[in-house]
């Protein structure tokens, strides 16, 4: 074998690579005319036709980025992202991230989720953190809604105390001089000069040393000022503190912070608190959750929003496989609650029947289309693309009317007396309808990339395999049939990927046993707006498909696949 | 030159051949052939091959040359008449039990199947067994001189090399007859005659019987026993190259076969087997009567450039001659050819040999030509 290669390499005579692998043996770079390096002279003798061909395609290039590789990357990036939830509730995230799901979490997790819960309130997002947790424990979104106001009034009864105790803590200034630096009250003050309007503000900044000394009640108000100042366009210095940081207050206090250290103005109304605050009244916030919903006394709810508190998590994949992601692991879900696998094997099976019966019915029409003389070939396919002009719709409704009890084909058999009367055939809302109508449909996927490999093939092998006497069927089946494989090859790709991702036919014919994960997707994106699982399940069929293309590549070589000649 | 090894005639000779020797091997008899119903493509054609003969059919595209050809492989049928084979009727048999080895002009090898695996094939549907298969395709490839490249696909090899495999393939199975449709068509000139050479010999080695379609008439008279000028769906001459060349029959074959001038005009005078032909200027020539019998028929007489004798001292006194004038000269190497004005025609060529007696004509110079009398022919106008 190798002196055959030899021989084509001496047979091709030299090649432009040629020079340059010589220049590059020689280490020494091959000059041209005048006297620049060849390599350098001939790069930019083609950079201008490169960069014209660039030119050219581009507008392609980037309808192609915007229009189809983005919305891959992001379906993609979809079925993995989890970042509603640390984003959502950063406190209770961290709170939780210590505690071992076994019994209920400690006061500091369910301080954590008053403030953040508060906060998802004010913001209104409480709603689809609920709706996306619901899909991992049915009944957290009714919980969270339920929620949502209820922990905004964690800390009332202490925020009272605190009014009793010295009026000046109802005072938002007072509250705004303990957080905001000594520059921010200034700026403030100027804007205000200058006859600025609250919107104009410049942003709200914390004092480091509030932050340090305070850190509970430092994190709950930043969280109130940016809300106040950005969401509401109000300056926090004049608005009424949340309740909950009363209760962060009371929290930071009763952990004796270092107040000597604090040199910031309003240290003697601080040091009163501090004094106050363990004399004072407070119901312990696990009852003040339960008063709310009783399922905050429940260890899995909590279990679940630390389970899914990560920014990515796996939980779509596993749900778009039957399985799902508890506090202890992943397991199998419920027997009852099992249906992707299933309608992933239907796609699959089902995708490879219609591929067959395309096969089956287009390959005779395909080799009439390139035997016949050419006037009777393009009869014939215009009719072969006829259905390509006419709505889907229409073909598909108009296999209802063919297909349906009451149908023609169903009545045509009775009246032959092939069927009884009352054994009609059920073809229609069912996988026969679905294989019936999608065969139908993707046929001429099929046809046309078997026509062209086969008109390519010269009927010159067929006489010579006679002559050397083979029958009709051997000169097909040894002589024929194997040049028309890259065709099969190129119609069996192109229907089955059609097929596996078909979603309005079988949605309309395929009743309830008929249908393709394609209508499930559809429907998590269009009625359950569960997005994640829907690029979940979007992703598997891409792999899947890529997988099978690979498999096929190693079968049959993808050089062997040829939509034309 | 390539030659064959010597001892090819004898291994060849083992297998092939069968048939007893008989004059009418192929026969079509009153054979007609209508494609559209309307027009026939090959007319009342009777034609008998003898085994072992070469046989071409020559002429223009569309002249039914191929058509026959078609029949007698079965892929066409005839529309009347009867085609037999070695005394059997093969109207109503098919093509594959027909056992006649065919080359097609575009090789038609299989591109899915090596080399080897082609030339399995014939032997594979004839239930031959691995070992006698394995005999007989390295003795067939060895034929062709082409042992080596059993392994290699159709696509790596060559045109030449691709057509060797052709003819190796329809060797292989030991045909007694096997049909050749322009086999040659896509080569170069120089592979073509070589080629030509090696079919031959291998034909008359076998001792087969080879009908060869072409219309390319160096091939047909270099490689043929006999050849059938075809033209509008007959035969308009069976005959010998040398017969074709030197004595054709009418004007179609004169003017098909060979380089050749024409003048016309009409018979003056006919006496001891050679005729007068007044032509249209007025001046008389001395020709040859094939097509013509009696006085004041149209006639065109054909005269073969080489046979144009341009010192007519040489020729017999009494012998007409014509005034021609040189129009151009052209060097040619082994010969001089050169274009006259004759009789009213600007194209008539006369071709010198290259030899230290023979003059270079100059253009414009005014010269005398004449002929023997059987070397112009008064064929039908």
């Amino acid at each position: 074998m190798t002196d055959v290669t030899d021989a084509t390499t001496a047979r091709r005579g030299p090649t432009p690579d040629d020079a340059l692998r010589v220049a590059d043996s020689r280490r020494e770079p091959m000059l041209a005319a005048d006297g620049t390096p060849l390599k350098r002279s001939l790069a930019r003798a083609l950079r201008r036709e490169k960069l014209r061909a660039l030119m050219l395609i581009a507008p392609l290039l980037l309808f192609i980025l915007v229009t189809f590789i983005a919305p891959i990357a992001d379906m993609l990036f979809r079925s993995v992202e989890n970042q509603i939830v640390s984003d959502t509730l950063p406190r209770t995230t961290r709170a939780l991230a210590d505690w071992d799901g076994q019994d209920l979490p400690p006061e500091d997790a369910f301080a954590a989720m008053a403030y953040d819960l508060t906060e998802a309130a004010e913001l209104k997002v409480h709603t689809r953190l609920g709706s996306r947790l619901n899909y991992e424990a049915p009944g957290i979104s009714s919980l969270f809604r339920k929620s949502g106001r209820g922990t905004g009034d964690a800390g009332e009864a202490l925020g009272e105390q605190f009014v009793t105790l010295d009026p000046a803590w109802e005072n938002p200034m007072v509250w705004a001089e303990l957080m905001a630096p000594p520059d921010w009250l200034e700026a403030r003050a100027a804007h205000y000069a200058d006859g600025g309007e609250p919107e104009g503000l410049p942003a709200f900044k914390l004092r480091d040393e509030a932050d340090t000394i305070l850190p509970e009640t430092a994190s709950v108000y930043g969280g109130f000022a940016r809300i106040t100042q950005f969401e509401d366009g109000d300056d926090p210095a004049e608005e009424d503190p949340w309740s909950p940081i009363y209760l962060a207050l009371h929290r930071d206090l009763a952990a004796d912070p270092p107040l000597g250290d604090w040199s910031g103005p309003h240290a003697d109304l601080l040091a009163a608190a501090a004094e106050a605050a363990p004399a004072m009244e407070t119901v312990p916030l696990v009852q003040q959750f339960e008063e709310i919903d009783e399922d905050w006394l429940d260890p899995d709810v909590w279990a679940t929003i630390k389970t899914f508190s990560p920014p990515y998590t796996p939980g779509y994949f596993l749900n778009a496989v039957d399985m799902q992601q508890t506090p202890d692991g992943v397991e199998l879900r419920p027997e009852t609650q099992r249906i992707y696998v299933t309608l992933f094997l239907r796609t699959l099976v089902m995708s490879l029947a219609i591929t067959g019966t395309c096969l089956l019915l287009g390959y005779p029409v395909a080799w009439l289309l390139a035997n016949l003389p050419s006037g009777r070939a393009n009869l014939l396919m215009i009719l072969v693309l006829l259905p390509f002009w006419t709505s889907l719709l229409v073909r598909t409704s108009a296999w209802k009317v063919l297909l349906q009890q009451q149908g023609v084909i169903n009545d045509t058999l009775v009246w032959i007396g092939l069927i009884a009367d009352d054994k009609r055939l059920t073809l229609i809302n069912n996988q026969t309808g679905t294989i019936i109508a999608m065969t139908h449909i993707l046929l001429p996927f099929m046809i046309l990339p078997l026509y062209s490999v086969m008109k390519t093939i010269p009927p010159s092998y067929l006489r010579a395999a006679k002559s050397l006497g083979a029958t009709d069927w051997t000169a097909f089946w040894r002589v024929y049939f194997p040049q028309s494989v890259p065709g099969i090859g190129a119609g069996s790709i192109l229907v089955f990927i059609l097929a596996i991702g078909y979603y309005i036919t079988p949605e309309l014919v395929g009743g309830t046993s008929g249908v393709f994960i394609s209508n499930r997707i559809a429907y998590h994106i269009s009625s359950s707006l569960n997005w994640g699982l829907a690029a979940a399940l979007g992703s598997i069929l891409l792999f899947a498909v890529l997988i099978l293309y690979w498999a096929y590549d190693r079968m049959v070589g993808i050089d062997n696949v040829k939509l034309g000649g | 030159m390539m030659l064959l090894p010597p001892d090819l005639g004898r291994a060849a000779g083992e297998g092939l051949a069968k048939a007893s020797a008989r004059d009418d091997f192929v026969v079509f008899e009153r054979v007609q052939k209508s494609y559209d119903g309307e027009t026939l493509v090959v007319k009342d054609l009777n034609l008998s091959i003898a085994t072992g003969e070469f046989l071409t059919m020559l002429g223009p595209s569309g002249s039914g040359k191929t058509t026959c050809l078609m029949m007698l492989a079965g892929f066409e049928t005839a529309t009347h008449g009867e085609i037999r084979l070695d005394g059997r009727p093969i109207n109503n048999i098919p093509p594959h039990k027909r056992g006649i080895g065919m080359v097609f002009q575009n090789y038609a090898l299989f591109p899915h199947m090596t080399v080897a695996e082609n030339l399995a094939f014939p032997l594979e549907v004839r239930k031959i067994g691995k070992t006698e298969r394995e005999q007989k395709i390295a003795r067939a490839l060895d034929r062709v001189r082409m042992s080596d490249f059993g392994n290699r696909r159709p696509a790596q090899l060559s045109g030449g090399q691709q057509q060797r495999i052709a003819l190796a393939r329809a060797l292989v199975f030991e045909p007694e007859l096997v049909l050749m449709d322009e086999p040659l068509g896509a080569l170069d000139k120089q592979l073509r005659e070589s080629l030509q050479f090696e079919i031959t010999n291998l034909a008359h080695e076998l001792g087969i019987t080879v009908v060869y379609v072409t219309h390319d008439q160096t091939e047909a008279l270099t490689m043929s026993d006999r050849v059938a000028v075809f033209e509008d769906g007959r035969i308009q001459q069976l005959a010998t190259p040398d017969e074709l060349y030197e004595r054709p029959r009418n004007s179609f074959v004169a003017q098909f076969i060979g380089e050749n001038n024409t003048l016309l005009g009409e018979v003056a005078e006919i006496r001891d087997g050679v005729a007068v032909v007044r032509l249209d200027t007025g001046a008389l020539i001395d020709t040859k009567p094939v097509n013509v019998s009696r006085v004041g028929e149209r006639t065109r007489v054909s005269i073969r450039p080489e046979r144009v004798e341009t010192n007519p001292e040489r020729l017999s006194p009494g012998t007409h001659t014509l005034e021609a004038e040189v129009l151009e000269f052209i060097y040619m190497g082994d010969i001089y050819r050169t274009r006259l004005r004759v009789a009213g025609n600007d194209n008539f060529i006369i071709k010198t040999r290259n030899a230290p007696d023979q003059r270079r004509l100059q253009p414009g110079e005014r010269i005398e030509i004449g002929w023997l009398p059987q070397d112009c022919r008064a064929l039908d106008a």
